[in-house]
């Protein structure tokens, strides 16, 4: 059998990625996610001194945190098979990605292991993030400079 | 590239430890030891991985009465880099060691080379077989373990086990093996790393095709042909491959694979198991008690591997498959 023949009977066999209930599934299971962290945000301005400009970190960190007891309680990779991209997108999905590493990497040690392995997945998540929000507040920069657009 | 062997080495007993998770599947029976504990009491996965190989070799010891200096020859490998757990396990028994990769199909490579050396003469008793570990296959090839990334339908579930065998001189009413061939390295240009039974089907077509053509048999020939870890879609592929060739509809059912009956309908894995522990479980500790009930007379074992690294993969190489077989007859 020829390759290319091969590769088409493959096709035929493979089972295709069911895509709309997939998508149903991420919609669904990421809006969860985004309504509780809107409901940590509400409480942190309720309950404290924060401000709908200020509450974006301790919401962060609070969502991590989440998905750090999750991850660690082999909870979130069950979640992830069944959402994908609903729980790989919110920052809990950055959290699971930072998390699981450094839980991997314990039997290497601190240094090695944990300090070396945790940004492993999430690094390029923190590369790219910084170097686009660069550009982008460059290009705004430029915009407000020629009165096009205001801060 | 078939191998005859004149002097038919038997089968003589064989030793099978797998993890927790194994007592799901449906050949637990057949396994002599089944963990409470993924790494086996130890800090680490490699370490779990190397005691699953020393007490697979130590129950075939305690089986058939021997100590580790009666064991001329311990050959196996497992997947982690540089075959670590098994080398380990290799200290522990501290028997002449030869450590091989052929990836999952380290479990029929290694019963090959055991009997070459039986064959020849330079072996009483060999001790041959692979493992893998789930946990430490995962976070080396794919994404650490808790990493909650989606799987699709084709992906595969690396088993937590060890499956050895004791090869030795022909001794009456045991498995035997009869002729082996040695699979060529075969590459269709697969690069999803989460579709290996695609990847490696058509190196279990080529290997089995060889080996029935220089044998001059046909598929009839065997009450199984069972390949290691194509898993269901790979398993398929690999009917739909023969169908196409022209082997009629009613022969089809003779093949089988390991990965894909290993845990039954379970949907949490997906197409099915895999790993080098999956098909030398199966082998050893199944395959070997049929022979010995009487339900088979001939069946040939094929064990498929997919010889990629993260490495390979992340540079954009495709993923290069092989497949060993070995003919196993009883009496």
């Amino acid at each position: 059998m020829k390759e290319q023949q091969y590769n088409t009977l493959k096709d035929q066999i493979t089972p295709k990625s069911p895509i709309a209930i997939n998508c149903l599934k991420a919609f669904a299971v990421g809006g969860v996610i985004c309504c509780v962290g809107q409901a940590i945000s509400f409480f942190y301005m309720m309950f404290f001194d924060f401000t709908e400009k200020t509450v974006g970190n301790p919401t962060v960190a609070t969502m991590v945190f989440i998905a750090m007891l999750l991850t660690g309680f082999g909870q979130y990779r069950k979640l992830g098979q069944f959402a994908g991209a609903g729980s790989a997108v919110p920052v809990t999905g950055f959290g699971n990605a930072v998390v699981s590493s450094a839980i991997e990497g314990k039997t290497e040690g601190l240094v090695l292991g944990v300090g070396s392995n945790m940004f492993k997945l999430a690094g390029s998540v923190i590369l790219f993030g910084v170097v686009s929000a660069f550009f982008v507040t460059l290009i705004k920069l430029i915009l407000v400079s020629v009165g096009v657009a205001a801060w | 590239m078939v191998i005859v062997f004149q002097s038919k080495p038997s089968i003589l007993s064989s030793g099978v430890v797998v993890g927790p998770l194994e007592k799901r599947s449906v050949f637990q029976t057949y396994f002599d030891k089944i963990s409470t504990d993924e790494r086996l009491q130890k800090d680490s996965n490699e370490k779990g991985n190397a005691v699953l190989i020393s007490d697979a070799c130590q129950i075939i010891l305690n089986k058939s009465n021997l100590k580790n200096l009666d064991i001329d020859y311990l050959l196996g490998g497992d997947l982690v880099n540089q075959m670590t757990p098994t080398n380990f396990a290799a200290r522990e028994l501290a028997v002449s060691f030869i450590g091989l990769f052929s990836a999952c199909a380290t479990s029929v490579s290694s019963i090959v080379i055991a009997s070459l050396l039986t064959e020849l003469g330079a072996s009483d008793f060999s001790i041959a077989g692979a493992s893998s570990q789930h946990n430490s296959v995962e976070r080396q090839f794919r994404y650490p373990v808790d990493y909650g990334g989606q799987k699709p339908a084709t992906a595969q579930w690396t088993v937590t086990a060890a499956g050895f065998v004791l090869v030795g001189k022909h001794q009456p009413k045991l498995p035997y093996v009869e002729a082996a061939t040695i699979g060529k390295v075969i590459d269709y240009g697969a690069t999803d790393p989460f579709h290996m039974g695609g990847a490696m089907a058509p190196a279990a077509f080529d290997t089995i095709q060889a080996h029935l053509k220089k044998r001059s048999q046909t598929i009839k020939d065997y009450d199984v042909i069972m390949t290691g870890d194509l898993g269901k879609i790979g398993l398929k592929i690999l009917i739909a491959m023969f169908a196409q060739s022209g082997v009629k509809k009613e022969d089809l059912s003779r093949f089988r694979d390991a990965g894909a009956e290993f845990y039954g309908e379970d949907t949490a894995f997906l197409a099915g198991a895999s790993g080098a522990g999956c098909s030398a479980a199966v082998y050893s500790g199944y395959m070997m008690e049929q022979f010995k009930s009487g339900r088979y007379k001939r069946v040939l074992l094929v064990a498929t591997g997919a010889l990629l690294s993260p490495l390979s993969f992340q540079q954009g190489e495709s993923i290069p498959c092989t497949a060993h077989a070995i003919e196993i007859g009883m009496g």
